[in-house]
């Protein structure tokens, strides 16, 4: 019996130990395998930044702009911002064909993604652009986006976008490292109506109490501020937003 | 699950039934998760929900060479949408392009392939659309240029494209071919896009799902019955399963339009009916495979082109296609060997690298990857160059493209 037992055990363990030496000769052969598979199958990174390549030919392989001065930086700005913009530019609210064909049919969680991602970065900031406007149309740019004009309504851009022009979370946009031409298309767009938000679209109550003078010397001045020496955007709720904005729930 | 609540199981369930739902309902629920799953099968959403609308209440503004047409409120509001129907009437839409009063159906409804649509199917869908939210939304009249706005000429049409009839089985054929078939044909209605119209706006029975170039949306919607084309008598039944239900394949992933369709459509389709489809589509090829590639282009001219087309292609494109062009399936495509690149069309080759694109989110494919656009930064000779490139080399064997036919996709419309 105890022989038997000790034959039993015994061949118990030389079973296990051919059974296991068996097993990491098929486990290695399918690993090998699958390595070769691999190898002729190359996959790209499984990482947001290779899934948002699509982007970079526009807006830079991190979100930091291009030379082209129609196209934003979308690097650091809050999260629920940029959602809610690719949101608009699938569905057709914010028009810009090769964005609203690009987003056609990505749905709300990969867009979600896609925002985080491009929100986390933090690449440099391009030059500041040298004023191409006087020191007056500048100084006037400087007195709206800072003090705003009490006499006529207006906010000051800083009452929602922060001092530092660097955005509030979720969803109010950073004003920095964007270029003259894009500014004033944007402030543009609300005013003529062809940019819209989410009811109360705020922007486009500000946008209309601008003269076109007002938006040319507004983003005369955002684009020539120098680099924020913190690029982070101002916590939720931490600024008295003087109006009520439907993009932005407080 | 503890033993006690599991004998207690048949319990709680004849109280349930007692109390609330009869038998009847619960088959009513069964009714309407079927209409459900059909509806998705037809792409009824993509069509009748406009941008930013509300779900099945019609707007969806649809150019056609005849005029703009508005799709209608299909959810049961008595008065604006179709809450006063019945199931009869309902299936002499389906089957016939007939509104309840008789008046004609304008075919951009796809009424020529839902006839094949069996009743028990269209009663399910009926009963679907019953049990979704009513919007009161009045239908926009459609907005038509002279003669297309005479109802009346729709009868010529239908006598010309439209023949009535419920799909018949081919006996000789498997039960999984024939459901694909059912599918394709009717539901699917992929003959819409697959087959060309022509200038009278109808699609010749002669030349079901040889292809055409899709009026207004300037995509060529490729010919699935050669192998030269979309034809998938070369793919495996895996390989066309994917590609209907994730948009991605080892061997291509869909785009422009097709990118639709697989959206709101082909990825809630089960395992069975996709490849029953894919079984009925791979048997549609003509069994010819793409024929030898052509000799290299002679002239200096092109092989001008063709040095400047691999410049561009190895700094812009190879990273993710590589420089044999085999791609990284099935997140970057393969080129070499891709019919759709090598199409006599090169419509759809110019128009991806213009445009780059991102196949649909799916199930199977949540996180797609995409392909930036070229349009802002090529000439087009550039891109004529490149998409030259392309479609020559590797084996592939399609003809060079023009400056001038990049020139004339720029200002396709992109939705």
């Amino acid at each position: 019996m105890c022989e038997g037992s000790i034959w039993r055990s015994r061949w118990g363990i030389t079973v296990a130990h051919q059974f296991s030496s068996a097993l990491s000769l098929f486990a290695s052969i399918v690993l090998s395998l699958g390595m070769a598979q691999a190898q002729t199958t190359p996959q790209p990174p499984d990482t947001m930044a290779a899934r948002v390549l699509a982007c970079a030919s526009c807006h830079g392989a991190e979100g930091e702009g291009t030379s082209d001065v129609y196209f934003p930086r979308l690097a650091g700005k809050p999260a629920g911002y940029l959602y809610n913009q690719l949101v608009a530019f699938r569905d057709g609210r914010r028009k810009y064909p090769p964005m609203n064909y690009l987003l056609d049919f990505l749905p709300d969680p990969y867009l979600k993604q896609m925002a985080e991602h491009f929100a986390s970065l933090r690449p440099p900031f391009p030059a500041p652009a040298v004023p191409t406007v006087s020191k007056e149309i500048l100084a006037r740019g400087e007195s709206i986006a800072v003090n705003g004009d009490p006499q006529r309504g207006v906010p000051a851009c800083a009452s929602c976008h922060g001092a530092t022009f660097g955005g509030m979370e979720p969803a109010i946009p950073g004003l920095l490292g964007l270029r003259a031409s894009y500014i004033s298309a944007q402030l543009g767009g609300w005013r003529y109506g062809t940019r819209t938000a989410a009811a109360p679209d705020c922007m486009q109550i500000v946008a209309g109490l601008l003269t076109e003078d007002d938006v040319k010397a507004v983003a005369a001045f955002l684009s020539s501020r120098p680099a924020p020496t913190d690029p982070s955007f101002a916590k939720r709720g931490s600024l008295p937003m003087p109006l009520v904005c439907g993009s932005q729930p407080n | 699950m503890p033993r006690t609540l599991k004998a207690l199981l048949p319990a709680f369930l004849a109280a349930w039934l007692a109390i609330g739902a009869s038998p009847a309902t619960a088959q009513d629920a069964a009714l309407i998760a079927k209409g459900e799953y059909l509806a998705r099968a037809g792409d009824c959403i993509a069509c009748h929900t406009a941008r930013e609308g509300k779900t099945f209440a019609g707007g969806l503004p649809m150019k056609t060479p005849f005029g703009t047409l508005y799709t209608s409120n299909i959810t049961p509001d008595p008065q604006t949408g179709i809450g006063m129907w019945t199931s009869d009437q309902f299936f002499q839409m389906m089957h016939n392009g007939r509104f309840p009063d008789g008046g004609l159906v304008y075919p951009a409804m796809p009424f020529a392939s839902y006839t094949k649509v069996t009743r028990e199917d269209s009663d399910a869908i009926y009963a679907y659309l019953r049990s979704i939210p009513p919007v009161k939304q009045r239908n926009r009249e459609h907005d038509l240029k002279f003669p297309f706005n005479n109802r009346s000429l729709i009868l010529g049409w239908r006598t010309l494209f439209f023949k009535e009839g419920v799909y018949k089985p081919d006996p000789t054929k498997s039960a999984e071919w024939n459901r694909g078939a059912y599918l394709v044909e009717g539901l699917g209605h992929c003959g819409m896009c697959h087959t060309a119209i022509n200038a009278l706006g109808g699609s010749s029975e002669s030349q079901a799902f040889e292809g055409g170039l899709i009026p207004m949306q300037n995509w060529y919607a490729p010919s699935l019955t050669s192998n030269k084309e979309a034809g998938l008598g070369d793919w495996t039944i895996e390989e066309i399963s994917d590609y209907l239900r994730k948009g991605v394949s080892a061997r291509g992933a869909v785009y422009g339009p097709m990118a639709e369709v697989v959206y709101n459509s082909l990825q809630y389709l089960n395992d069975d009916d996709t490849r029953a489809m894919a079984i009925y589509l791979k048997s549609l090829a003509q069994g010819t495979s793409p024929d030898k590639p052509a000799a290299p282009l002679p002239s200096a001219e092109s092989s001008l082109l063709l040095s400047l087309g691999k410049q561009i292609y190895d700094r812009e494109c190879a990273s993710c296609h590589g420089a044999e062009g085999l791609g990284m399936p099935p997140h970057y495509p393969p080129l070499a060997g891709n019919q759709s690149i090598q199409m006599v069309s090169a419509v759809n080759a110019i128009r991806m690298v213009l445009n780059g694109g991102y196949p649909p989110g799916t199930a199977g494919n949540p996180m797609p990857y995409g392909m930036p656009p070229f349009a802002h930064r090529m000439s087009d000779d550039e891109v004529a160059a490149v998409v030259t490139y392309i479609r020559t080399s590797w084996g592939n064997r399609g003809a060079a493209v023009s400056a001038r036919q990049a020139n004339e996709l720029r200002a396709a419309t992109l939705n």
